[in-house]
């Protein structure tokens, strides 16, 4: 076994520390002997699929590869695949998973959760894990309900939600996930749909090249609690009309015919227009500044008629981890490797015969 | 300086109490801190208090902005800080005020008289001058215009073109040091090189301190004001080689130093909160170890990081005090379900909530002994002194990898900005606490090799260790309740209360593994024992040889494991006739000592935020032997 925990690839990149799989894995490597305990007709069993079809892939030895989850339905993701895994306290696991990251950055760590795990009692942490940078990947089960508890509104509810917590409809206003990302310097942010399994597969891919925290917020359906929440975005006759697929270097442009597309407004946000308008924008993901990224997050179903997925933004920065370890590695160079017995004994000491 | 030296007196003193008392931004405790270096270099044995304010820059010129520090020396070996000071330096009237009820009648008063204004009188809330109206009669008053000196000293120095008339003033904190340590006779070249050192970027600020120190020191020589000084034999020590150390810092090594034994990389995760934000100050410097600090959003996250780090192999801690214990409780729970090292550093302070920040109290024992939801046993060490704080940590460090277990190191605000002599350890002498991590499969299923995680080793029920990296032992560990052995998810009945069985019984199966309790009674003859735990040990040692030199038997022993308790302690406490606990507390250990033992211990308790004085307890212990 090789555990690498002294930071020694200065130069490398985190992902070029990960250890590469000797040969090509395959869905069955990644599939656990755990019974799956959804409910039948969950959102999660296509995400679980997609995830374990993805990751053989990704070619990173299984045993490299590290989820974290907190509590909630989306929590219990770890016991399904077959690689290191831990089912954390409720909002925790981006906290714990920052620690199993700036420790071993020859592993792949991942963290699953939800929109009640990770933006409402975890909300600090994952504030704070992407303004970090770590080299994270996150991933947030949204069904825009408390599923585990059975049926509560979440902070990703729609006001005025009718749940057994709020029988005369939720007061409070909900976050809208991708800004809440941006607003806290997350690198790269993106959104994608349970069912759609190229689509989700192209997100994940992305965000497990990308060096640092990503976070991808998925529309995951709870046929239980909130059935049908994205039915708009997945019905196959006119999904194409409400769903903006961001693509890098693309123009904006959307609809059936692809008759529609997107352009700023005098005030700065974002428009709908008539995809041959000349100031059609073009999607730049990798911009170093986020305003365009936070103007099209601000882009709705509710307010705009159309929702946008993919990758909002995706740039290249220094990741905590990497200048984590590389402060170790270059005191070790600097000063030596530390003299216990020296250091303990101090500048002032005195001898007693 | 004066040509005329008078012949003086030198009284020869087996120990000395000094406090020196002034505002939050007088430099009190660089002034004590000094003046203790000073100390140990020339030999003694010595024992520090510092007593400072939770405000950075408390009202000025008031009491509640008045910082201290005691100290206290001696040509033997000595347990505490002392009672009462024997000399008290008053920077101001607020530290007159603050201070003046502790000083015994006939002792010695240093007073600044050019801080005595109308206007710093009132701050200190005297409607007269202490000075003139009869309150310091009592005392050997030792009237110095210490500020104007300082600035005409270093003005003198200088020639006016160094340093302005405000950072001259600022440097009549070394104008007290310099008249402290020729009044005791301390060796001064220490202090010279460390304000070299200290303002190398700012030469003129160094020569205005040692203008003013040596001033201070010349002072004393010709004044008449002073006319005795006092020496203080160096002490008869254990032979070695000593240096001086606080709680805090003893504590960070010892972390490193079982990072070193353990052959662990050392991570600590921690937020910031008097009094421990030490310890990640210091681990933060020693990087060339492979020492990583992670200062978290939060307490939560703090002892989250370090858990996360412990699952990938590393020895995970956190530094915290009582109210980011309360925070990090769930993950506690977590952590002794998971079975993963990790130590929880609790430098305890006064409480409950905020209470107070930098004061001393050990009241944080039932939380960290009971402080969970369901049974969530987890082991407690404690140090007895700041020295002691770097075995203690090395042990706490054991017990969590050897187990797999949380630990509660309960250190306090006493130990940890406390400083002693420490003789150094010897690096041949420190454990091996080398730790192997699983690399193979554990057990044969129906489809061959399996790992189990939570297959334990029959003698020490702890669980194997596999890392993420490992090729074959990929598994899912969690809060949920797990199968015995195979480590599925399990609601079973039968399987949680035996899991529940199985996690007790693993911590107080550490009670075979740890030292018995020992008892200290020269005499042999004790009926009385007096039983403690943590940083109460020096004054209670101290107490109890007063009570001794007086011909009264009295036993002592201290726990330095509070979960499990040494094998033996029951049988210990059986053999007296009675049993006293002093705690600053009010009653935490004497609940658990009933509770386990059904021993009736006698509780003596105070909160008052400081530590006890030996002849307080001297007094309770003779009341109990005499009763």
């Amino acid at each position: 076994m090789t555990v690498t925990t002294n930071g020694s690839g200065v130069s490398n990149r985190l992902l070029d520390l990960v250890p590469t799989a000797p040969a090509q894995q395959t869905r069955k490597d990644f599939t656990s002997d755990q019974e799956v305990r959804w409910c039948p007709g969950c959102g999660d069993y296509a995400i679980l699929a997609t995830v374990q079809g993805f990751l053989p892939d990704l070619g990173v030895a299984r045993e490299n590869i590290v989820f974290i989850s907190g509590i909630g339905c989306s929590s219990r993701f770890p016991y399904y695949l077959q690689t290191y895994g831990m089912h954390s306290i409720h909002g925790r696991a981006p906290a714990i998973a920052s620690g199993l990251a700036t420790s071993r950055p020859d592993l792949s760590v991942w963290v699953v959760t939800g929109d009640g795990d990770a933006l409402s009692i975890g909300g600090n942490h994952l504030l704070h894990a992407l303004r970090r940078n770590v080299n994270l990947k996150i991933l947030m089960f949204n069904n825009r309900i408390y599923g585990l508890t059975k049926g509560q509104y979440s902070p990703t509810s729609e006001v005025g939600k009718v749940t057994k917590s709020t029988p005369f409809g939720s007061l409070d206003r909900p976050y809208n996930p991708v800004s809440l990302a941006l607003g806290a310097e997350a690198t790269f942010v993106g959104r994608s749909i349970d069912s759609d399994r190229a689509h989700l597969t192209s997100v994940l891919r992305a965000a497990a090249e990308h060096p640092g925290t990503a976070f991808v917020e998925i529309f995951q359906n709870c046929n239980i609690f909130n059935d049908g929440a994205f039915d708009p975005l997945k019905d196959r006759t006119s999904r194409d009309d409400v769903t903006l697929r961001l693509t890098d270097g693309e123009p904006l442009v959307f609809g059936t015919e692809r008759d529609k597309g997107v352009r700023r407004a005098a005030d700065g946000s974002l428009e709908v227009v008539s995809a041959d308008s000349p100031d059609v924008l073009v999607h730049d993901a990798g911009a170093a500044d986020p305003s365009l990224a936070f103007a099209l997050s601000r882009i709705t179903g509710d307010t705009h008629g159309v929702t946008p997925v993919g990758i909002f933004r995706n740039v290249d920065v220094p990741t905590y981890d990497e200048t984590f370890n590389q402060q170790i590695a270059q005191a070790k160079e600097r000063q030596g490797e530390g003299d216990l017995m020296s250091l303990i004994s101090g500048t002032e000491t005195w001898t007693i015969d | 300086m004066s040509e005329h030296v008078r012949e003086r007196e030198t009284r020869r003193l087996d120990r000395v109490v000094v406090r020196f008392a002034g505002d939050s931004g007088d430099g009190m405790q660089l002034t004590g801190e000094q003046f203790t270096s000073e100390t140990a270099t020339f030999g003694n044995d010595l024992s520090t208090l510092p007593d400072f304010p939770a405000e950075i820059r408390a009202p000025a010129g008031t009491p509640a902005g008045v910082s201290g520090f005691q100290l206290h020396f001696s040509d033997h070996d000595i347990l505490t800080p002392g009672d009462a000071p024997d000399v008290l330096v008053a920077m101001n009237p607020a530290a007159l005020k603050a201070n003046l009820k502790d000083l015994p009648p006939g002792a010695n008063l240093i007073v600044n008289t050019d801080a005595f204004t109308s206007g710093n009188l009132k701050k200190a809330g005297y409607a007269t001058d202490p000075l003139t109206d009869g309150t310091v009669d009592p005392y050997v008053v030792h009237r110095v215009p210490l500020t104007s000196m300082t600035i005409n000293a270093v003005h003198a120095t200088d020639g006016g073109g160094g340093v302005n008339k405000k950072e001259a003033e600022r440097a009549k904190n070394m104008f007290a040091l310099g008249l402290m340590s020729w009044l005791y006779h301390r060796p001064t070249e220490g202090t010279v090189g460390f304000l070299e050192k200290k303002f190398a970027k700012r030469p003129e600020i160094a020569a205005a301190n040692i203008a003013a120190f040596r001033a201070g020191f010349n002072y004393g020589e010709t004044t008449e004001s002073f006319t005795v000084t006092y020496e203080v034999a160096p002490a008869r020590m254990k032979s070695g080689t000593y240096r001086r150390i606080s709680g805090n810092l003893a504590l960070s090594y010892g972390l490193v130093a079982a990072g070193e034994l353990t052959g662990l990389p050392v991570y600590l995760g921690s937020y910031p909160i008097t009094p421990a934000s030490d310890i990640l100050h210091e681990l933060s410097k020693h990087k060339r170890f492979g020492v990583r600090t992670f200062q978290a959003e939060d307490e939560i996250a703090g002892i989250g990081a370090a858990l996360g780090a412990s699952f990938g192999g590393a020895l995970g801690i956190t530094t915290t005090s009582g109210p980011g214990v309360a925070l990090k409780s769930e993950t506690i729970g977590l952590a002794v379900s998971l079975e993963l090292p990790l130590v929880i550093v609790d430098i305890q302070r006064g409480g409950p909530s905020t209470g107070l920040p930098t004061k001393t109290e050990q009241a944080d024992l039932l939380q960290a002994m009971f402080g969970r939801n369901g049974e969530a046993p987890v082991p407690i060490v404690a140090p007895r002194s700041p020295g002691d704080c770097f075995d203690a940590a090395i042990e706490a460090a054991r017990i969590a990898t050897k187990y797999r277990t949380p630990v509660f190191l309960l250190s306090d605000g006493y130990l940890a900005n406390g400083s002693e002599p420490w003789l150094l350890p010897v690096r041949e002498e420190l454990p091996d606490l080398r730790v192997e991590f699983a690399t193979e499969p554990n057990h044969v299923g129906d489809k061959g090799p399996e790992f189990w995680p939570y297959l334990r080793d029959p003698e020490t029920l702890a669980r194997p260790w596999a890392v993420p990296g490992t090729a074959g032992l990929e598994h899912r560990i969690g809060g949920i309740e797990k199968s015995d052995g195979q480590g599925n998810i399990s609601y079973d009945p039968a399987n949680h209360d035996k899991m529940v069985r199985l996690r007790a019984a693993k911590v107080a199966g550490i009670a075979n593994d740890i030292a018995p309790l020992e008892v200290d009674d020269p005499s042999g003859e004790a009926r009385v024992l007096v039983l403690g735990w943590g940083s109460t040990f020096g004054p209670i040692a101290a107490g109890c040889r007063r009570v001794r030199a007086k011909g009264l038997p009295v036993a002592q022993a201290h726990l330095r494991h509070l979960n499990p308790f040494p094998a033996n302690t029951g049988e210990v406490l059986r053999s007296y006739d009675k049993v006293l606990i002093p705690e600053m507390n009010l009653g935490q250990l004497r609940t658990l000592i009933r509770a386990e033992f059904l021993v009736d211990a006698i509780g003596y308790n105070q909160v008052r935020g400081l530590p006890f004085k030996a002849a307080e307890l001297a007094g309770v212990l003779e009341d109990v032997i005499n009763q």
